[in-house]
């Protein structure tokens, strides 16, 4: 190991430090001192940010080849880094009025996105495996974080049960195809796969069983059935950062494994991801309609939301279109990340003890009532849905392209068709904030508003230029080896 | 012993461990189920690593064990946690959350 070694993981390794540092000090502060620990988190959060931004434009592989540096993680690292950061600002009220202000939190979260960098930068499969793992189970934690309560509790049963679950699937995947090319490393597979040296059938078998295992991790259909539940029962700054960066990290880690390893499967494999990317926006977006709690239907729509993000990967195995895939996705996901988050600031701000304020009846005169926040609930709402020149219609107007340009306009068309259909249940909130008369109960925090109105302006500022954004998402180039 | 027979062993195993997930109520049983599929894939990368003689397979099911054991430890604390709370730990009447 060297010193260049060490540069290329740098954000990674500061992350953790920080995150045992903060443990260390956790122990010296009195119980009512805890936002001291929130200011060191973000803090080492913007640090590591700076770090990882001081990386733009490097390249190459450290540690015999173990972990990769390129402009693709480089671009998903700041996304993990800023969730983290707003997740923080979402937290600093929420955890005090909800009386379960501890300090693990700070480090559990750092952890975690620790584990989503490293995972990005994977390249062996043992690390690919190890970072899944170093990611999941703090968030399992996370997700009961509101113990004593059963709801939470439940989530986080729910959610390591059959996230322990998925992993079994990714290590069986692995398995298979390390007997398939008696190779580990992403670059000895890919070697073994060009000499023709893989056994097809074990590569094939193994490839399915990766797709089964993230498939669950970022909430595909028919491998959702936890996330509604867990999305409901978590507290709502974990939703939030459950939502916008495990979601990525699940993306960026299934992105660099297929394009990478399994060009030459893409024709046994574009249908099964045809398949995935249809019913998962279809069910998604069908399910979305009937829920009444908004924790549910927004957990509804962030499963549709991986639906056109999937369509993505359906031409994966098509150099030709490969490039404007990607930089399509994290376009998509930084829109999407950028939307959701603003909403789960609002679901915040009504949120009561008790899991009170969280059906939409409780949404009723928000507009009226609290201007600024009824309108950034409205931007968000309507990006969401994708109506024309909105930040969430750019993001999806790419990818539609992307999909119609590698010869799958049937799926542009679904994509199109959902799109429409979730304009029912997104407006319907609309309606609600400014047709009903009611009462809403609003807690103010500056921080919160800060983030609530910092993403409107971000979503309403990026949709003015979209076409430099989507110029320095496709120069966030993965590193082939 | 050739190779198949190895991995139709794991594959059993993974297969037993899936059913196991889905069909037992007792969230302990549900991870013995899960503990079975991890180790069929120790398996397989134990017989795989054997007939390429390659050591890479036998590393990983090290690193598998101790991910494994961390695993553990987090699901039997929120295992305990939840049986304070409700005195029970049947899946069937997790039902809090619902929609």
């Amino acid at each position: 190991m060297s010193l260049s070694d060490l540069m290329m993981v740098l954000p990674i390794a500061f992350t953790l430090v920080w995150a045992l540092v903060l443990l260390l000090i956790d122990l010296w502060l009195p119980r009512e001192r805890q936002g001291i620990l929130a200011l060191l988190t973000a803090l080492g959060l913007a640090v590591a940010l700076g770090l990882d931004l001081a990386q733009s434009g490097r390249s190459g592989s450290a540690f015999r080849d173990m972990v990769v540096l390129d402009n693709f993680a480089v671009f998903l690292n700041a996304l993990y880094l800023i969730s983290g950061l707003i997740a923080l600002a979402l937290g600093y009220d929420y955890l005090k009025r909800m009386e379960m202000e501890r300090g693990e939190f700070y480090a559990l979260l750092l952890f975690s996105i620790a584990g989503m960098m490293l995972l990005t930068q994977a390249n062996h499969l043992i690390l690919v495996f190890l970072a899944l793992e170093f990611l999941s189970i703090p968030l399992y934690v996370l997700a009961g974080f509101a113990r004593p309560r059963l709801e939470s509790e439940e989530a986080a049963l729910k959610y390591f049960l059959l996230g322990a679950f998925s992993s079994a699937f990714v290590l069986y995947g692995i398995a298979l195809v390390f007997g398939a090319t008696a190779n580990a490393s992403l670059t000895g597979v890919i070697e073994a796969v060009r000499s023709g040296s893989a056994e097809v059938g074990f590569l094939t078998a193994g490839a399915v069983m990766l797709l089964v295992g993230f498939g669950f991790k970022v909430a595909a259909v028919p491998f959702h059935e936890w996330a509604p539940d867990v999305y409901q029962g978590s507290p709502t700054p974990v939703t939030g950062f459950m939502a916008v960066a495990t979601k990525a990290a699940g993306f960026a880690v299934l992105m660099r494994i297929f394009l990478n390893l399994f060009p030459g499967l893409a024709t046994s494999l574009t249908p099964i991801f045809w398949g995935i990317a249809a019913l998962t926006m279809i069910v998604g977006n069908l399910l979305a309609l009937a829920q009444s709690n908004i924790k549910r239907l927004l957990a509804y729509s962030s499963i549709a939301n991986a639906g056109y993000l999937l369509m993505a990967f359906v031409p994966y195995g098509n150099a030709q279109v490969a490039g404007q895939a990607i930089s399509s996705m994290l376009f998509y996901l930084l829109a999407y990340g950028l939307t959701t988050f603003g909403a789960w600031a609002v679901v915040v701000a009504l949120e009561q003890a008790e899991g009170r304020g969280l059906t939409l009846e409780d949404y009723a005169g928000l507009g009226p009532k609290y201007p600024w926040l009824g309108v950034t609930m409205l931007i968000f709402m309507l990006s969401l849905t994708g109506v024309p020149l909105t930040l969430g219609f750019w993001g999806k107007f790419f990818l539609f392209r992307t999909a119609v340009a590698a010869g799958y306009v049937d799926l542009a068309i679904i994509g199109l068709l959902t799109s429409v259909i979730s304009a029912y249940y997104y407006l319907r909130i609309v309606v609600i904030m400014y047709m009903r008369a009611g009462e809403p109960r609003v807690r103010r925090d500056g921080w919160l508003n800060l983030v609530a109105i910092g993403t409107a302006a971000a979503v309403v500022l990026l949709s003015v230029v979209p076409v430099q954004m989507l110029e320095l998402t496709a120069r966030a180039v993965l590193h082939l080896p | 012993m050739p190779l198949m027979y190895y991995l139709g062993l794991s594959a059993f195993m993974f297969t037993i461990g899936i059913l196991g997930v889905l069909l037992r109520r007792n969230p302990l049983v549900v991870f013995m189920a899960l503990e079975l599929m991890f180790n069929a894939a120790n398996l397989a990368f134990v017989a795989f690593a054997a007939f390429h003689k390659v050591l890479d397979g036998e590393i990983f099911v090290f690193f598998v064990i101790t991910t494994a054991a961390a695993e553990v430890a987090i699901g039997l604390a929120l295992i305990i946690a939840i049986f304070r709370t409700k005195h029970s730990v049947d899946i069937d009447q997790m039902s809090e959350l619902k929609g």
